[in-house]
């Protein structure tokens, strides 16, 4: 053990550092919905596919508002760190939701993939506040019903919001055993390592926790929405 | 860089742990609180607190996600504080945006207050959202925190990663941009920081568990440029970072670059080292990653003797 005094030899704590940094072949499409490769599809969206007055609803609710004053700059999706996942970049997204092509917004990953970080909404040059778009965009997949079934972020949502609503906190093991039997139970398995890990170091519980004032919780939350 | 000198710092915090720094996040709350005993500041935690409505919540529901942040705030009040001190970057982010848009949208406004009436709860607004950054910072201030310093700091450089919650649109912690408040504090207490460019790149949240090959990339790239940068630590504000940065370094060393192991501290660990904390009260032994570094930098003896 060396004394606080004693001069450490230098980078003798790093560790070493490879002649160059190993890259990540990452997959191009983490998620792919299957598709009937037999299926021609046509590329474009026509005019009257679009719907302006469901734009409209989208841009009267809170944080939307600033929607029509995007200039389409791009910036959005340059700072985005998921960005390169997205199938319509976030610029694209406000751009189809302008145009009133919601079928397309609605059904399109990026609004799940979005992990609410808001780097685009401190640099978007015009103030839209993105982050809450997405949000809203979320709901509103939601709420027509054609978030997608085993996907696991929206599946981690609705997980997440029946164990509040049920016990006011979360357990971080029951949500993601949930989630795991809901999308992937293999699963498990690739999570072991992180897990046995976790309980070593006594980071993850059993025990659900929740408040005690359960009755002032139902009584705070309007009557459950459907979801999922 | 020093806080106000007039009026010194309040004696006493109540405090929002929220889900994390009673699970994964336990040596945030750990360290967090003796990190405040050292500094001679009582910490009260919220009575009975309940999920502040993150992330995850308010994507299905954003009315009852405000209702669930305005019963923690009621709650404050209803004890007596103004403020509300919130440790987790995703509780201090819901818990701003709820006082902001109650200000700005009159219909919020209305749901919540319906909402708190049926709860029995004081409908009030005006209870203000603190974070211990910030607390430090402003109310404390570094002078008066390397007042009460009793060690050298006896470890490498540090990269301080601010994450993105923490910083972003509704916050006062520091610049959403460029933040610097924790190198200030590092600095000034002789522990040495390196040029950080990813300091507010989100690490993904919870996508290391939904979707792994997307979250286990993007806390490689912060692991990686802290290493370049020169760092031999990461030091961090968010329960949800420090755990996707330690917790699945081990996945990213089996996938991606054997020979990474940088230990990720919370920012309450160095500070409540240099104050005099010990290794198992500041949660020092709940770090998975880069253990042998950790062991090394901090048994050092309790004397005034710096290594910088």
């Amino acid at each position: 053990m060396p004394s606080s005094t004693e001069k450490l030899p230098a980078g003798a704590y790093n560790p070493p550092m490879p002649e160059a940094f190993p890259v990540v072949q990452g997959p191009v499409a983490v998620f792919t919905r299957a598709k009937d490769e037999s299926v021609i599809r046509r590329r474009i969206r026509y005019q009257r596919e679009a719907d302006v007055s469901w734009t409209e609803r989208v841009v009267s609710q809170p944080g939307c508002e600033g929607l029509y004053g995007c200039i389409q700059c791009g910036t959005c999706s340059a700072s985005c760190p998921l960005a390169i996942y997205m199938d319509f970049t976030p610029r694209r997204i406000i751009q189809l939701v302008r145009e009133g092509f919601h079928h397309d917004v609605l059904r399109s990953q990026t609004i799940w993939l979005c992990a609410s970080c808001y780097a685009c909404a401190v640099h978007c040059p015009q103030d839209i506040h993105i982050t809450d778009v997405m949000y809203t965009l979320k709901r509103e997949a939601i709420a027509a019903n054609v978030a997608p079934k085993r996907f696991p972020i929206p599946v981690l949502a609705g997980v997440f919001y029946d164990m509040v609503r049920k016990h006011g906190r979360t357990s971080e093991f029951w949500v993601v055993l949930r989630l795991l039997l809901r999308t992937n139970p293999l699963g498990f398995f690739s999570m072991a390592r992180t897990g046995i890990a976790l309980l070593r170091t006594r980071r993850l519980s059993f025990v659900q926790d929740r408040i005690k004032a359960r009755g002032e919780l139902q009584a705070l939350l309007p009557p459950a929405e459907e979801v999922h | 860089m020093s806080a106000p000198a007039q009026a010194g710092p309040p004696d006493r915090y109540v405090y929002f742990p929220g889900c994390s720094l009673k699970g994964t996040g336990v040596a945030y709350e750990e360290s967090l609180l003796t990190m405040f005993r050292k500094l001679d500041i009582g910490v009260d935690e919220l009575e009975d607190w309940n999920c502040c409505g993150a992330t995850s919540y308010m994507a299905i529901s954003e009315g009852s996600a405000f209702a669930l942040a305005a019963r923690n705030l009621a709650l404050a009040h209803r004890a007596g504080a103004r403020e509300l001190m919130a440790p987790c970057s995703a509780c201090y982010l819901v818990l701003m945006k709820t006082l902001d848009y109650r200000k700005r949208y009159p219909s919020v406004d209305k749901s919540v207050r319906e909402a708190l009436d049926r709860a029995g709860l004081p409908a009030t607004n005006g209870v203000r959202v603190r974070h211990p950054l910030e607390i430090l910072y402003n109310d404390i201030g570094a002078a008066r925190i390397k007042s009460k310093v009793v060690r050298g700091w006896t470890g490498g450089r540090l990269a301080c990663y601010y994450g993105c919650q923490a910083v972003r649109p509704y916050s006062e912690v520091d610049d959403p941009h460029q933040p610097t408040r924790m190198e200030q504090l590092l600095n000034a207490i002789g522990v040495p920081t390196v040029d950080y460019t990813l300091r507010t790149k989100c690490c993904g949240g919870s996508l290391t568990g939904t979707i792994p090959t997307v979250g286990l990339r993007l806390n490689y790239e912060l692991l990686k440029e802290s290493v370049r940068n020169g760092a031999e630590a990461i030091v961090t504000i968010c329960p949800l970072c420090q755990f996707n940065l330690d917790a699945y370094q081990g996945q990213i060393r089996a996938d991606i670059w054997k020979a990474l192991d940088v230990p990720v501290l919370y920012l309450t660990q160095v500070l409540g080292w240099m104050l005099g904390g010990e290794w198992r009260e500041l949660g020092l032994n709940r770090s998975i990653s880069g253990v042998s570094v950790l062991k090394r930098w901090f048994s050092a003896p309790k004397e005034k003797e710096a290594y910088v």
